[in-house]
Order: structure tokens, then sequence, then C-alpha cells
């Protein structure tokens, strides 16, 4: 992370573009989206290598969820916040964008209301709720979807760390939140469709929902969204406010001496990272077309810290493999022995922490490590234990 | 209750409608001085009754055996620990006891601690530009740029403590000597009025303990210089004015001559071990 | 605890005196007159509804045993005709085919096809005539508890025709309890009546049926018995209001064990370990579905399986707790978020182990009888009695952890490396090895908790779960290494959760607490009893 301390003078936002390992990650996803559009568009459906529009609806649901691992690598890699609470933030988000899209099925729901989502006609209700007004144009859902997380954040965030609470209490207090809200959504008086949750969706921004194109284009969309919540992480992450972060994380009462407030570059960490959370859950909704409290079940938020960990912590790039990793690995054994799934996850869960701290890009960098001490090339920004030289003078 | 009570202080909620914090005041007198200061924990005090004048450019040694209360008294000048009684002033203007930690040490007190804490995640640069004394709200920080002008500031502070050649290794692998460095040139950084430096020698080879020896006499004048120290050569090799404490109040001061030979300070410290690490 | 058993005891006796009672009832059928029965029944069979409630009468009066017997079957439906006019007993109507029995002998006739029965008909006022002509023949039973319950049957049921029988028998009880009540019905007949006599005797009487008397009283004409009547309905309110109280703080200080159980365990492993032990709950499970093993292993006896399980359960549990130990956590030092993220995965790999090997599918543990039943504390309280138990093995765990936390050499020695883990090691104490023991204690509590926790709940993969965030919530509330503040925060927020729930529901009540512990933890991050000096600081 020491890599342009010292070379940029340049803005704060375009600095990742001189990283090579942002440049590299890029390049892959930029090149995965054209390869997944062109043999999805250009290659005919009875050839084997053209994906189905299942596949790419798959795809984009696993790049949301992979924006959503980038979020909590940034307040768990960067700031050492273990949130057990993110998938709150994700289903707030989720539930934002379900919202909207509840609004814009009109009148060709069930009951035909043109106003009162189904749900709603259902529990006999006559009017909507104040919290749904609104919803019904674009441009409020979307801004919705970014400040309802993050108000959320701010105002817990605010309580939480002026409070100085952190390290495990803060990730059991975080996990009771989604609880909280899991209990609460599900409650059919909440009005956001209790158990059942919102679906029957038909059309986003005017383009229905059930066509393949749709679907092609949200999965861009998500690729173009994890491109840019990356490159805003690693803009942070790179900044001097990146560095005040991994200094709070490492030695929280010393920065507090060097006279940063602590628990202000903390709460800013962490409604960012729950504002990519709710947008990863408002482009998740309309790809698997229902959003429900079990979005907020502790366990989910759980499962979103193992994909981090799996990846890699501290790397932004290593939460975008662990979230595509695991979820293809859910996706696979689901099908073919659901029974076993748990067992590979709880395994997972185990190995990774105990044989695989630094997760896969812990890996990577080992063997680019043998690879250069083969050559022996000397790089000053390596990591620490690599270089033992002349430090001790 | 608390929560609204916070929400009202607007001075805490608008940083830009806060007074500006105006410069230590020193012209009526010294630059820290503290005033029947007692804590106590769980009935145990560990400061009772302490007073402790220093004066403006001073390099003042403090001495004391286990237990005398020192940490605890650099606890409460930094505002991590409250005492239950007494006055604390930063000058003639700023109650130290009316401030929480980051004001205190934007107000220009800076302190090493026992055992050296640098982030060892960062490089030595990183360690020093976090230091340094700049406008540390959260968009300045993430907006800084790095100009030439603090890059010069480093690189002076890093030829101070001699780590030149070590700027780009995380601090992770410094020697435990060259933490300590590191440490003080953080404090550096900060352009402090105040250092208060605990136990900088500890574990020091001889060679390392000359060197910071070095250092603490090159800051004073500049800064004003507070040093807890075990070691008697060390404090003999710098010290000008030296205060005892003993179970939390002040027990001697003066030279180190004058000290080692008052009765009290050798019956409770000093004794035949002195003369041994003399 | 003694006296607990003692009256578990007691009630069995009752039970199995009831039992026996019953049976001869139903095997002595004397053979005397049956002529004179016959035809006490062949009166039932009439059509005009008023012949057969002077036909109920008649049998009332005769002074035959079987009586109630014949009057229970008539109002059950089960006294039928067979075509060749004989008087059978249905013993079960189920099916086609029907059992039936002699209703003068009592002797089994094998089954019967049911369209060659015909059944002796009754309209609602007969059957109203029928409840209350049981009740009182019940009453010269020779069974306390018969007598007890037919005497409770009768409140409000009481007409004028009944009020002077019931008096003369209220001169002959020797029971307590049946005089009691049978004043209380006579009373309550009075009131209804707008009688002030009436209206007195039901002052401070906790009956839903009194209450009813009561009000109807204070609507009456009278204007004095009105008054009255309004008075003591007044006081009644402000009594069962009490009584209310004390059920929801019984109930609350129920589900406050629970929780004690469930977090105190943790509360051990955290305090002392640092460490979030997630798989914490599935120890919990274990010693759940140990009980049920028992029981299995041990068919019809579900007491004796109960107390074995209590050791089986902390065996079976600490042996798991040891093994994630040794097997995970201690390679983990130090690194209490990834500790916390090693023993969720085991979390659900026990889980799903369960509902591999087992079943996922909940399973059914017994409650023995002397833990089943309720004490009667009077008409508006009952306590559970499984709920009591419950209630003081929390309090009898806690005290055996306090007892080895201050007694015992392990217990200085845990004390020890909570405060200061560098600072035990260099004085000798092996940290390894109370690391071990601590958790294996912690986990062993969690094995009683599960125990405990199958008298209450469904045991299914799910349970442990159910309980993890509570527990923490417990833990934290109460202030991390203080077992005080455990039993403390686990009461109080049993208490406060059923407090709230009457008029937030269940859902938002525990929503209610959650939010609270929330904005608690902020106020104070230590919890209620923190840690205090230095040793806090770091």
């Amino acid at each position: 992370m020491s890599l342009t301390t010292e070379s940029s003078t340049n803005f704060w936002l375009t600095r990742p573009f001189s990283e090579r390992s942002t440049q590299i990650f890029l390049g892959v996803l930029i090149a995965a989206l054209a390869l997944v559009t062109l043999l999805h568009v250009a290659v005919p459906a009875d050839n084997p290598l053209h994906i189905g529009a299942y596949t790419v609806n798959l795809f984009g649901k696993y790049l949301s969820y992979a924006l959503l691992a980038v979020a909590v690598d940034l307040v768990w890699g960067y700031l050492g916040i273990l949130s057990l609470g993110h998938g709150a933030f994700f289903a707030i988000g989720g539930y934002a964008m379900g919202m909207y899209l509840m609004r814009q099925i009109g009148d060709r729901g069930t009951y035909g209301n043109p106003v009162l989502p189904d749900f709603m006609v259902f529990l006999n209700w006559d009017s909507l709720p104040w919290f749904w007004h609104g919803f019904d144009m674009a441009w409020f859902a979307f801004a919705m979807v970014l400040l309802a997380p993050g108000l959320l954040a701010l105002v817990f965030g605010f309580l939480a760390f002026r409070s100085r609470v952190t390290g495990v209490y803060l990730s059991i207090i975080t996990q009771a939140l989604t609880f909280a809200l899991m209990l609460a959504f599900f409650r059919n008086e909440m009005g956001f469709g209790g158990n059942n949750g919102l679906t029957d969706f038909r059309e986003i921004v005017g383009f229905d929902l059930r066509s393949d194109a749709t679907r092609l284009g949200l999965f861009l969309a998500t690729g173009v969204a994890l491109a840019l919540g990356f490159i805003l992480c690693r803009a942070i992450v790179t900044s001097k406010l990146g560095r005040v972060s991994v200094a709070t994380r490492d030695a929280e009462a010393r920065t507090r001496f060097l006279g940063y407030r602590v628990e202000r570059f903390q709460l800013f960490v962490f409604v960012v990272s729950a504002m990519l959370a709710g947008l990863a859950g408002a482009l998740y909704v309309p790809q698997v077309g229902i959003i429900n409290p079990s979005e907020f079940s502790p366990i989910f938020s759980i499962e979103i810290v193992l994909w981090v960990a799996l990846g890699g912590r501290a790397t932004l790039y290593g939460a975008v493999i662990g979230a595509i990793l695991v979820n293809y690995a859910k996706t696979i054994f689901t099908g073919v022995m659901p029974d076993a799934w748990l067992f590979a996850l709880g395994a997972m869960f185990v190995l990774v922490t105990v044989f695989l701290p630094k997760g896969v890009a812990g890996l990577f960098r080992y063997f680019k490590r043998r690879k250069r001490d083969d050559t022996a090339t000397s790089d000053p920004n390596a990591d620490p234990n690599s270089t033992p030289k002349e430090a001790s003078a | 209750m608390s929560l609204l009570h916070s929400l009202t202080q607007r001075d805490r909620v608008f940083d830009f409608m806060a007074p500006q914090a105006s410069p230590v005041d020193v012209r009526h007198g010294p630059i820290l001085y503290m005033e029947d200061v007692t804590v106590s924990f769980d009935g145990f005090k560990a400061i009772n009754n302490l007073n402790l004048t220093i004066n403006d450019g001073e390099l003042r040694c403090i001495i004391g055996p286990n237990g005398a209360g020192k940490t605890t008294m650099m606890d409460i000048i930094t505002g991590k620990t409250r005492p239950n009684s007494g006055s604390v002033w930063f000058g003639s203007r700023h109650n130290l006891l009316h401030m929480n930690e980051p004001d205190i040490a934007s107000l220009g007190i800076g302190r090493k601690f026992q055992k050296p804490t640098v982030f060892e995640a960062l490089s030595v640069f990183e360690n020093l530009e976090l230091a340094m004394a700049a406008d540390k709200r959260i968009f300045p920080t993430l907006t800084a740029r790095m100009t030439g002008e603090i890059k010069d500031r480093i690189d002076e502070v890093l030829e101070t403590i001699g780590l030149t050649a070590l700027r780009h290794q995380p601090a992770g692998i410094l020697s435990h000597g060259q933490k300590q460095w590191l440490e003080i040139g953080m404090l550096l950084m900060q352009r402090p009025r105040l250092l208060l430096v605990d136990e900088p020698v500890a574990g020091m080879t001889e060679q390392e303990m000359e060197r910071t020896a070095e250092l603490l006499t090159g800051l004073a004048g500049k800064q004003s210089v507070v040093v807890v120290e075990h070691d008697m050569g060390f404090v003999r090799s710098i010290a000008r004015q030296v205060t005892v404490l003993h179970q939390g109040s002040v027990l001697a001061e003066g030279t180190m001559d004058q000290v080692s030979n008052d009765p009290k300070v050798i019956e409770v410290y000093l004794g035949a071990d002195d003369e041994e690490a003399a | 605890m003694r006296r607990f058993l003692s009256l578990g005891l007691l009630c069995l006796m009752l039970l199995s005196i009831t039992v026996t009672a019953q049976a001869q009832t139903n095997s002595t059928a004397s053979s005397t007159d049956d002529t004179a029965a016959l035809e006490l029944l062949e009166a039932l069979d009439v059509e005009s509804y008023t012949a057969k409630s002077e036909a109920i009468t008649a049998i009332l009066q005769s002074d035959d045993e079987r009586a109630r017997d014949w009057l229970q079957a008539l109002l059950d439906g089960r006294l039928q005709r067979t075509e060749d006019g004989r008087f059978v007993l249905v013993l079960e109507n189920r099916g086609r085919d029907w059992p039936v029995a002699d209703v003068l002998t009592g002797e089994a006739l094998g089954e019967m096809s049911r369209r060659d029965l015909e059944r002796v008909g009754i309209n609602n006022n007969l059957r109203n005539q029928l409840r209350s002509a049981i009740a009182v023949v019940d009453l010269y039973s020779p069974n306390v508890e018969r007598r007890r319950t037919s005497a409770e049957r009768l409140l409000g049921e009481v007409d004028s025709d009944l009020v002077q029988p019931i008096n003369e028998l209220i001169e002959q009880e020797e029971d307590d309890q049946v005089r009691y009540r049978l004043t209380q019905a006579v009373a309550i007949y009075r009131a209804e009546a707008g009688e002030m006599e009436g209206v007195e005797a039901l002052d401070g009487s906790l009956h839903p049926r009194s209450r009813v008397a009561l009000s109807r009283a204070a609507n009456g004409d009278d204007p004095v018995v009105a008054n009255a009547a309004a008075a003591s309905l007044a006081g009644i309110e402000q009594q069962l209001k009490i009584n209310r109280g004390l059920e929801t703080l019984y109930f609350g200080l129920s589900l406050g064990s629970v929780l004690v159980l469930a977090a105190i365990g943790l509360a051990i492993t955290f305090g002392v370990m640092g460490v979030i032990n997630m798989a914490h709950g599935e120890l919990m499970m274990l010693g759940a579905y140990t009980t049920w093993a028992m029981q299995q292993l041990l068919p019809g006896q579900p007491g004796l399986a109960l107390i074995l399980s209590i050791p089986a359960g902390f065996m079976v549990a600490a042996l798991a707790g040891v093994a994630i130990e040794r097997g995970v956590i201690q390679f983990l030092k130090g690194r209490p978020l990834e500790t916390l993220l090693a023993t969720f995965g085991i979390s659900l790999i026990l889980q799903q182990l369960v509902r591999t090997v087992i079943s996922p599918l909940n399973r059914t543990v017994i409650t023995p009888e002397w833990m089943s039943g309720s004490l009667v504390v009077n008409d508006a309280l009952s306590l559970t009695l499984n709920r009591m138990y419950v209630l003081g093995f929390a309090l009898v765990v806690f005290a055996g952890l306090m007892l080895i936390m201050r007694r015992t050499r392990l217990g200085l020695e845990v004390r020890a490396v909570t405060q200061n883990r560098a600072m035990a090691r260099s004085m000798g104490i092996r940290a390894t090895r109370v690391d071990i023991m601590t958790f294996a204690l912690g986990s062993g509590v969690a094995g009683l908790a599960g125990v405990a926790l199958s008298q209450l709940t469904n045991v299914g993969p799910n349970l442990g779960q159910n309980y993890i965030i509570d527990s923490f919530m417990v833990v934290v509330f109460g202030g991390v290494g203080n077992l005080w503040g455990t039993l403390v925060a686990g009461l109080s927020l049993g208490v406060i959760n059923q407090v709230l729930e009457p008029w937030a529901g269940a859902v938002l009540a525990k929503i209610i607490v959650l939010v609270f512990i929330i904005l608690f933890i902020q106020k104070r991050p230590r919890g209620l009893f923190p840690q205090k000096g230095r040793a806090a600081e770091g």
C-alpha cells in the first residue's frame, strides 16, 4: 500500500489508475464482461460455447455479491471492523429497489390496484404507508438505495464509534442489529410484505425484467458498478485517509494521540461501505426477482465475511475472487448434493481461518514472492516478511 | 439525555463553529502546570496530590520507583485518564481536563509510549506522514496531496532520527531502537510544544542510547521535553532538572546532584544501587 | 429443590388414587335391583323432553350406584338402544362397528354395527340439567379429588333447586377446598340473583365466574347491592392486576433463567479466553439431543433418563468443547475475530451433522410426570412446574459455577489468567491447561442448558441458533468476565421481554430489547458490571 504515497501528487480519485493491481483488476473485469456479452449475443444458442440468459443472470448475481464483498473488505480489511451486519445494508438497498419495482407493477398486479402493491390489498390496507411515497419515481428510489443504508450506518456508527465500541463487541452488536431488522421485516405491519417480501416485479425504468436483453443490461450495469465501487474503495485506501484507517486498525489509541478523530474516520468509511452494500443489494434484487427478510439473517452476513476471508482481506480484489468462488461453489453444491453444502461451508470457515489467514490473494502474493526471490530482484515496497535486509542496523 | 446534550453542544457537531484553538500562552509562566492532582483506581491512589510545573523549553527528567505514578501522570496530561480531583493547565489558557485526547494532541502535546507503538503495516515514511501537523479532518485527509514541502519536512525528520535509508521499509521490521527513534520522529512531525517521552532507552544498546541522548538534548530549547526514565546513567547524561516521584507525589526536585544527595530520595529509591549504576 | 420433589410426589400419588378409583367404579356393577334400574332407563326413552327430564330426576333420586355412569353416558350420547330393546353403553364410537357393553352389568358385548343402534336423544336443556346433575352426583363420591372437580364445575351452574342440597352438603363436607368451592358456587347463584349475602361472600374471589356474577350483580336493580358488587369488583381487579404482575414476573424469570443458562457458559469462555464461541448454541443442542438419546435408551423412564442426562449432557458438550478448543481455537490465539468465524463454521457443521445423522425434524423429549402440571397458587395464578424446575436448575448451576470460581484451584487460576495472562503464565500457571479446562467447563454448562431447554422447547437442529444472539446480548449487557452480571442481565432481560410482550407482541418486544441493548452498549461499552482499574483500560 506504500506504492503511491510519495509519487502521487495527483487527484485522489484518479490515483488508483496508476496502480498496477487496479489496472490488472479492471482489465480482467472488462474482458470478462465483454466475453460474456459476446458469448451470449454473438454465439448461436446451439453452440456449446453459448452462454444462456440464465447463466448471465447468475453471473450478474455473483457480481453484485462481489460488490458487497468489496464493501465488507473496506471496513474489515482496512479499518479492522468486523461487521456481521452488512447483510442489513445490502437488504435495505434491495428493499429500496424492490419498492420501486413494486410501484412499477402498477395495475398489472393480481388485484389490479394501480397504487397499492398486492400484499397491501391482501392485508386490506386502504392507502399507501408514508414511507412508500416517492418510490414510483426512479430518481428518488435510486437515491434511497444509497441514502437509506447510509443513514442507518450513520446513526448506528455514530453511536457505536463515539462510545469506542470496537472489536468483538462491535461484531456482536452489528449482528444484533441485522437480527432485529430481520424480525422487524418479518412483521406484516412493517409494510414491507412481511414474510414473502417483495416480488412479482415486471419492469425497471421501462424495460421488461423478463427479457434477455434486460438481463444482460443488468449484468453489465452490475459489472460497471463493481468497477466503480472498486475504484472508489482503492482511491480511499490509497489516500492518506486510507493510511489513517490502517493506522486505526493496527493501533487505535496511537492514532488518536496523533490528533485524528478516529471515530469520525471510522464513521466515514463505515457509511461509504454501507452505501456500497446498499447499491449491491439494489442491483441484486431485479436479477433474482425477489427481496425478503431472509437477506437480513445473521448467517448471510457472516457468509459475506467468509467470502472476504477466503479471497484475502485488505486487498479488495481478493474479496471479489472470494465472493465469486464461494458462490460458484454454492451453486454447484446445491445443485449436485444440497446436504453437503453446509458441511462444505462450515469446513471452509474453519480451514480458511486456520490454514489460509491471508486467503487466496495471500497465496498469489506468496507465489509471486517466491518467483521474485528466485530471480533475486529487490523491491523497496515489498511485503514486511520478505525483506529482512539492512533493517537491523 | 447525553445524546441530546452532545447534539445541542454546537461546537461538537460543527467543527467550523468551534472557536479556533489559540496558541499556547506561556507569557505568564510555565507551559505545564499540575496542581493537587489525585487519581485512584478502586481505592488505590496512583497519584496523590501531585504538583508539577514544567517551564517552556525545559528538558525535565522524572524518575521514581515502580508504581510511583509516572505513567499515570502522562495519561492524565494526554487526556487518557481523568483525575478525581486537581487541575492541569497547558500554558495559562488551556485547561486540559476539559479536553479529549485528539484535542490535546492537536494543541501540541506529543507523547512517546513506553512500548514503542508505530504503525507496523505502514512504511517509515508513511508513519511520519500521518504524524505530521496538518488538517486532520476527514475530507482534507481524503484529498491530501503529497507536496514537495511536506516531503522536505519528512526528509528533514528522517535525517534527524537517522532512518533515511529505511524510509520505504514497513515499520514492522525496524529494530527496537529504530522504532523508538521513529516514534520520536513522529512526535517531531507534530511540531509539539511539549514532548512526553516514556522510558526512551529501555532495551537499547549502548550506542543506541548515546544516539538517543543526543537526539533529546538537541530537541530541548525548541520544545519542552519531559523524560520518564529508569536508567540512572542515561538520566545523568541528559538531565538538567530532575523530579523524583514517590507514591504518586513529588518527593524531591532539583539538579541530578541535588536530588541524588537528598536523604529522602536515597532512602526510597537511589540507595546503593545508584552507586553501581553511576 | 426437595420441596419441589415432594410436591411432585404428592401429585403423583393423587393421580394414582384417581386412576384406581375410576377403575373401581367401572368394575363394580352390582346386579341388585336390575329390574328397577331397567325401569328407570326405560323412562328415558320417550319422545317428550319434559318426560325425559322427569326420568333423569328419578334416576338421580334412585340412589343407584351406577346412576352417574348412566347420566354421563346419556350426556355423551353413548347411551344407546339396540333393535331388540337392550340398553348398551358404546365404548368407542369410531368407525362403522362400535364396541359396546351392557349398561346394567358392564359386561362387554363385542362390536355392533352402528346402524343397529339408536341413541337416546337429548336437547340443550337436558344437557344443562345433566351436567349439573352429574356434578351433584359426584359430590357424594368418596373420592375427594372427584368431589373437588365436581364442586369446581358447579360454579355458575347452581340453580334454585340445587341451593338446598348443596347447603346440606357443605355442612357434611370435610374437605376445605370442596367446602370453599361449594360456598362459592352458592354465593355466585345468590349474587346473580341480586342478594347482598352472595355479593359479600364473593368479595375477594379471583375466579372468573365470580367476577361474572359480581358484574351482573353490579348491573342489578338494587343500588345498594350494585354498589357493593362494583366495589368488590374493583378490589378484585386490583388483586388480579397484582396476580398478573406476578405471573409476568414468573414467566420473565423463567425466560431469564433460560437466558442465564445459555449465556453463563459463554460468559466463562468469552470472559476468560476472549474467545467468541459461535458454536455455543450447538453445544446446547448437543445437550438437548443427549436428553433425547437417554430417553430412547431408557424407554418408559423419562424421569430417570432426564436425571442421568444432566451428567451425560455435561460430558458430551464438554468433550465436544475440548475437541473444538484443541482442534481449532488453540491455533487462533490472539485473533478473536478469526475465532468467531471458525467457530461459526463449526456450528454449521454440527447443525448439518444432526440433520443428516438424526433427522432434520424436531425430536420429542418427554416431560416426566413429576415435572408436568402446575402449582396452583390461587384462582388467577398457577405456575407451571417445568419452568419452576428450570429456574431452580439455573440457580443451582449458577451457584455451582460460583463455587468453582471462588473456591477451587481451577477458579483461582482462571481468574488469574483472566486478569493477566502473561503474568499468570510467569507465575507457573499453565495457561494452556487452564484454557482447556475453562473451555470444557463453559461447554459443559452449555450442555446443561441444552438438557434444561429440552423440557421447554422443541429439540431440533436449530435449537442452538435460536439462542446464540440472545446469549451474546446477555453477556455483553452484564459485563464480560462477571458471572453476577450475567445472572442479573439474563433475569432482567427475561423480565423486560415478558413485560413488553403483552402490549408490543412477542416479536416487537424482542426487537425493542435488542435495540435497547445496542443503545445500552453505546452508553456503557463494558456492560452493567464492568471490570475496573488499570487491567480494563487496555
